[in-house]
């Protein structure tokens, strides 16, 4: 379990990120909203250790991060970044196998975990193939596959860190990718996942932090967060909240 | 750009290229051996009591003279090809090449200041002048990246970035001290100079070749240990240390090993360029970037193909010799604009 107390990151002599108290829970997703240069990369940053936070402490299992060793902290946490610069030519399968590497689990059961992976983000059918031949999308699902391989099938203790991980997605596997962290969270992981689209973190979210030039402006379920008021002050957009007629959840539309 | 090849396959191909390369080196050159006694003379170097025919001369030209070579040979090209495969994942580029961080200007640089301070004082003392010019060599290599890695480090991070452009920079520097060398130098200083900066495994002698076979061994085997950590920095830094590596640790370990082994390489046998660029890219090619296999197979290939350059080397000309790094970058180069041409399409 992460948790975060008074955090905050300093970037040269400016503060991007203050004042941020978070605990994610286990079998919750938690998602982070912002404008671009909100802070919301930062946060990540700072939850899986790559940026140092100039106050503040981030606790892994009410211990330190940086006390953990790393195939230890690996084992507990993974992180998929916004973007990725592999520029070999590993097959699809290797690339998600590489999320084995803190294990030991032996190559028939990581076979068998890399298959499930790949399934559970709908790039099954991409094994054999060169990571280089893969469009945008699909190399974002092949990374999705390679953390959840890491973690899998997920349990409760671990940490599930996406950063935008539906940006280059068409709206089919924008969907996909979220059911699968979705399953995850049921499996008791805690997933935090940074999004643009209102909508799908309205679906998919069991809380939801709203983050407005480095601080926290609201943080709560989706029908606390995703409301009029606050989108306008955060966004500057003018929107309707309505109900989803199906499923009940808050269905944001800009006037 | 997916591998055509098995891993066993390969290795199988490739032991046997670095056989017949051996033998070869053993037995060419302008006193031809037959199988026959290239074996015998090599069996009873090894203190095997066996007697033949001309055996004698046989033991003679192998133990003085093609067997040094040949280790020289085995071990400068095992060396430069695993150096390369370090480079190329330390800066997660195919094109990476073990100069880049100055090692090879660095070493090249202390032989020219030992071959021209050495000249100018009158010459060294036969007897040392070798090892001085090769612990020069040794030392300007080791000097240049030590201070090629410093540059590098930022709040105790390496950017590797920022050591490339420090690599182009001190390259540059080193390039303009060892032109004034050149200037200062005389005639004859000047042919050894040159002749230097071919590289040559001419004249390998035990002494010179103990050091870098041990450097060899110990890159050889500690690199290996590493491959996980460098598949997963291909990937980048940070996507590594999410996986649980010590990248830090990582890249010392990389810097290190290239700068001891390119700086023995060069120390005992010249400047020889393009092993370390083509060799694992031709092998990544044939077997895909997974470096639990690239790692021995470049290895196997960089010591082949130097192999063969010698062979080249030594007999195209003969009874002269062409300077090894001659040989290589008539092979290297075009291989290179092919390779950067090719991405491009």
């Amino acid at each position: 379990m992460l948790r975060v107390e008074n955090l905050g990151v300093c970037r040269g002599a400016k503060t991007v990120l203050s004042d941020v108290q978070l605990e994610l829970r286990p079998g919750e997703v938690l998602g982070v909203l912002g404008p671009n240069g909100a802070g919301k990369s930062t946060l990540l940053g700072a939850l899986c250790g790559e940026l140092q936070p100039s106050g503040g402490a981030v606790l892994l299992d009410e211990r330190p991060l940086g006390a953990w060793s790393g195939p230890e902290r690996a084992r507990r946490l993974a992180v998929l970044p916004q973007s990725s610069t592999l520029s070999f030519a590993f097959r699809v399968e290797e690339v998600v196998g590489m999320g084995r590497l803190p294990h030991a689990s032996g190559r028939q059961r990581d076979a068998e975990i890399i298959a499930a992976a790949l399934a559970s983000a709908d790039a099954g059918h991409l094994v054999g193939r060169s990571y280089l031949e893969l469009s945008g999308g699909e190399r974002q699902r092949v990374h999705l596959a390679r953390v959840l391989a890491q973690l899998w099938p997920g349990a409760t203790g671990q940490s599930l860190l996406l950063d935008e991980p539906t940006s280059m997605l068409d709206p089919l596997h924008q969907h996909t990718t979220l059911q699968a962290a979705r399953d995850f969270a049921g499996r008791g992981v805690a997933v935090l996942v940074i999004l643009h689209d209102l909508n799908l973190a309205a679906r998919y979210c069991d809380r939801i932090l709203l983050l407005d030039r480095g601080r926290p402006h609201a943080l709560g379920t989706p029908e606390e967060v995703l409301r009029a008021e606050p989108l306008q002050a955060v966004f500057g957009l003018e929107v309707l909240v309505q109900t989803h007629p199906e499923r009940g959840h808050p269905l944001i539309v800009a006037r | 750009m997916r591998p055509v090849l098995s891993p066993r396959s390969l290795f199988v191909a490739l032991a046997l290229a670095l056989f017949l390369a051996l033998w070869l080196s053993l037995a060419l050159g302008p006193v031809s051996l037959p199988p026959g006694d290239t074996l015998r003379a090599l069996l009873r170097l090894f203190g095997l009591p066996l007697d033949g025919e001309g055996a004698g001369q046989a033991e003679l030209i192998l133990g003085q003279i093609r067997l040094p070579r040949t280790l020289l040979g085995l071990a400068v090209g095992t060396v430069l090809a695993l150096a390369g495969v370090a480079m190329q994942g330390l800066f997660r580029n195919p094109l990476a090449d073990p100069g880049l961080v100055g090692v090879s200007s660095g070493a090249a640089l202390g032989a020219a200041f030992a071959i021209v301070v050495g000249a100018s004082l009158g010459g060294l003392p036969e007897a040392l002048a070798p090892y001085l010019l090769s612990l020069c060599a040794f030392a300007g290599g080791l000097a240049v990246t030590a201070v090629v890695y410093r540059l590098g480090r930022r709040d105790g991070q390496t950017n590797v970035a920022i050591m490339l452009l420090a690599g182009v920079a001190l390259t540059a520097l080193a390039g303009a001290l060892i032109g004034l060398f050149t200037y200062l130098a005389d005639d004859a200083t000047l042919r050894t100079l040159t002749f230097w900066n071919l590289g040559s495994l001419n004249g390998a002698s035990y002494a010179r070749l103990w050091p870098l076979l041990l450097v060899t061994v110990v890159v050889a085997l500690w690199l290996p240990r590493r491959a996980r950590a460098l598949n997963a920095l291909l990937l980048g830094e940070s996507e590594a240390r999410h996986l649980g590596f010590d990248v830090e640790r990582l890249k010392r370990e990389l810097v290190l090993c290239t700068a001891f082994g390119v700086g023995a390489a060069v120390a005992a046998a010249g400047l020889i360029g393009f092993i370390g660029l083509v060799v694992p890219h031709l092998m990544r090619l044939l077997v895909g970037p997974d470096h639990r296999v690239l790692l021995p197979a470049s290895a196997l290939a960089g010591a082949s193909l130097l192999l063969f350059a010698d062979l080249a080397a030594r007999l195209v000309l003969a009874p002269a010799e062409l300077p090894i790094g001659i040989v290589t970058a008539l092979l290297g180069a075009p291989f290179f604009l092919y390779l950067l041409v090719r991405g491009r399409a």
